[in-house]
């Protein structure tokens, strides 16, 4: 008995931690999203964690003046609400500014001078007075509100169709489709020969190839910017795709040939005695075959490229027509770093797409990285 | 809409340049050396020795073109100056003297040491942790979600948590502070503090990386043999001392792998500081001094070289240990 009740504490324990480590890890992202739906005033006002309760706030109002009251029977009366825009509750309210909060909604409170007063929970008020009022200062009302949380799609709106962040997007995917497709087919080739054909210097192109996957990319930038501009490349999209393809490549070759090695050897021989050629072995056992590794393969490509800085600011000019959106929220963040509303939702528009496909793809992505390292090292 | 299609069409014209190229690189092949008539076995035995070659060609024609010719070229850059002139090792002897440099190293130094040792601390932990509960791996990805986000995008979404409002600025709005408030500390500017401004940097890579750390463990953790955990635990041993007695030491080559990986990634690490803080305020490193070197207003190409060449020897022990063990797996 003693031995399960500390295994439950245990599983206790252990729970708690790691429901406090989840907590830790997803509350900073939780707090970007929260912050990309409020408008610009709450957002530097007031911490995010503030949007999700409702907040009370004390508001002063006036009410219509006493020129504008209506006859109504014998009395004279104003009405009207206290919330201009937007809706809330009204938790108290009070005629002076020493008393703010002396009545409850709904209560009637007599001024001084004789009129009453009413304010009902939902903010509309009623003033009556005896004999027909003058004037045109309005009644002052204290009014402790509490207003819901109030989110907007404003600043999505305004970043994709007014800050140009729909534009780098749209850079973003020209970058990134061609990035990721076209060395997949180069490294299927590669990793095929090098998995199952026979050839001298075999074992020195992988150990070159296990060695080129750490190479820093910076080494890159200023030969080939010199190369790109020599042959007329220039800055631009081909250059980047070329340039995304060379540093993607070890490791799309090194990941396609640990996962082919691993591929029953009966079959690839038995194609063979049954005259079938490399070519046709490769198009209709390996690649099929291979699917899974392929798909890893894509899956960390298009995080990288899409994902990338570095190698856009780089490869990329600077124009309107080929800044990607990394390099647009670095910008934002030098020259605007105050407009958190923008900084937001840009940021949140650029990491949408990546969180959707790692929730999406995540059994090829953890399968890939396990064969990446563990079976490499 | 023209750019998309640019790109689409790359990408078929890319495809179908590869898959002709292997397609007749190969019927060439086979009728230059064909398999039948006098010389039939002494074609075959050609023709074989020649065929993986044409596989591997366009890999290796890139691969040299970006990542191998460029380490020579760079090293050759970083022994001249802005007008090209060979200058020898000046460059060099002028990075040991400069302090921005040593600031750099220093930090990336740091980094170095801090944040693989925290990632993958903390991913061994989660590892550990999660392994034990039903909804481990609702929380194995939640942990892992940070991978998927691009270094800028933590950039911003830290810059929400260290924030700070000066007295009359009003509330604070970022996260720490306010936290450190409700606890009766005073708010700081936290990325604008020398040194510990670097921590608060490192912690965003960590968020990142535990969960590359943890995902790569855990599935070490469930390869351990049961017999090994059971043995253990019919002799008394706790849950503490089963796991780091018994199951850390079988996974050690794991953790070096996962360390190794993080590292190299921290000697490249760019993008977090050039978004925080731009190497302001005590936090430059290798990579971004680099940058600043190739594209300020009047570039030295020979000093950011210097750089780089700096940052592939701090890779190089990690290079040539990658390269051992792939060479003993393959025996």
């Amino acid at each position: 008995m003693e031995m399960a009740g500390t295994k439950s504490r245990l599983t206790w324990a252990v729970n708690l931690a790691v429901g406090f480590l989840v907590l830790l890890w997803i509350i900073p992202t939780f707090g970007l999203l929260v912050s990309s739906f409020r408008d610009r005033d709450a957002i530097s006002t007031s911490g995010w964690w503030t949007a999700l309760s409702a907040s009370e706030q004390n508001v002063i109002v006036r009410a219509d003046a006493p020129d504008n009251a209506v006859q109504n029977g014998s009395d004279w009366i104003i009405t009207g609400n206290v919330f201009d825009t937007g809706d809330g509750t009204v938790t108290a309210f009070g005629i002076t500014s020493r008393e703010p909060e002396a009545f409850a909604p709904g209560e009637i409170a007599t001024h001084a001078q004789g009129h009453e007063i009413t304010v009902d929970q939902n903010g509309d008020y009623q003033i009556t007075y005896r004999e027909q009022p003058s004037g045109s200062r309005g009644q002052r009302l204290f009014v402790r509100a509490e207003s819901p949380p109030g989110f907007t799609l404003d600043n999505y709106r305004e970043v994709l169709f007014a800050e140009g962040m729909g534009k780098a997007l749209l850079n973003t995917l020209t970058v990134t489709i061609p990035a990721t497709i076209i060395p997949i087919l180069v490294a299927a080739f590669a990793a095929y020969a090098l998995a199952w054909m026979e050839m001298p210097g075999r074992a020195l192109l992988i150990a070159g190839i296990v060695g080129l996957l750490v190479v820093p990319l910076q080494v890159a930038f200023i030969p080939l910017l010199k190369l790109h501009n020599n042959i007329g490349i220039g800055k631009g999209y081909l250059g980047i795709w070329l340039a995304h393809t060379g540093f993607g490549l070890p490791l799309a070759v090194f990941l396609l040939r640990n996962y082919m090695v691993g591929l029953p050897g009966e079959i690839i021989e038995s194609a063979r005695v049954d005259g079938a050629s490399d070519f046709a072995i490769f198009r209709k056992i390996i690649l099929p075959l291979s699917f899974p590794a392929l798909a890893s393969f894509a899956i960390f490509q298009f995080l990288w490229v899409w994902n990338d800085l570095l190698v856009a600011k780089v490869f990329l000019g600077t124009g309107e027509d080929q800044v990607v959106m990394t390099g647009r929220i670095v910008d934002l963040l030098g020259s605007r770093g105050g407009d958190w509303e923008i900084l937001a939702a840009s940021a949140f528009v650029s990491i949408a797409v990546p969180i959707a496909v790692f929730f999406s793809l995540q059994r090829y992505l953890v399968r890939g990285l396990l064969a990446g390292s563990v079976k490499g090292g | 809409m023209d750019q998309l299609l640019f790109a689409v069409s790359t990408i078929v014209v890319g495809v179908f340049g590869c898959v002709a190229y292997f397609y007749f690189s190969n019927i060439i092949l086979d009728r230059m050396l064909p398999a039948s008539g006098p010389n039939a076995g002494a074609n075959i035995n050609k023709a074989n020795a020649i065929r993986p070659w044409l596989f591997v060609l366009p890999a290796l024609l890139v691969l040299a073109l970006y990542l191998v010719y460029p380490v020579f070229s760079t090293f050759f850059l970083s022994l001249r100056d802005t007008r090209g002139n060979f200058i020898g090792a000046d460059n060099y002897v002028w990075l040991a003297g400069d302090d921005k440099f040593r600031e750099s190293l220093g930090n990336n130094l740091l980094w170095l040491v801090i944040v693989p040792a925290a990632s993958t601390f903390f991913g061994l932990i989660s590892a550990g942790l999660t392994d034990r509960i039903k909804w481990g791996s609702v929380a194995q990805s939640l942990i892992f979600m940070p991978m998927a986000i691009s270094f800028v995008g933590a950039s911003v979404i830290w810059k929400f948590i260290y924030d700070y409002r000066g007295e009359n600025q009003g509330e604070q709005i970022g996260l720490l502070n306010a936290v450190v408030e409700s606890l009766g500390g005073d708010a700081q500017a936290w990325i604008t503090v020398p040194f510990w401004n670097n921590l608060f940097l490192m912690v965003i890579l960590i968020w990142i990386q535990t969960g590359f750390a943890m995902v790569i463990l855990s599935a070490a953790l469930k390869g351990i043999s049961e017999e090994t955990i059971e043995a253990a635990y019919l002799d008394g041993a706790t849950p503490l001392q089963i796991f780091f007695k018994i199951k850390i030491p079988q996974i050690w080559g794991t953790i070096a792998v996962v360390w190794t990986t993080i590292t190299v990634t921290v000697l490249k690490v760019f993008d977090i500081v050039f978004a925080m803080t731009n190497g302001q305020w005590g936090t430059q490193v290798l990579a971004n001094l680099m940058y600043d070197w190739m594209f300020r207003g009047s570039p030295d190409f020979g000093r950011g070289s210097a750089i780089v060449m700096v940052i592939m020897l701090l890779v190089t022990p990690v290079m040539i240990w990658n390269i051992s063990n792939a060479h003993k797996e393959n025996r």
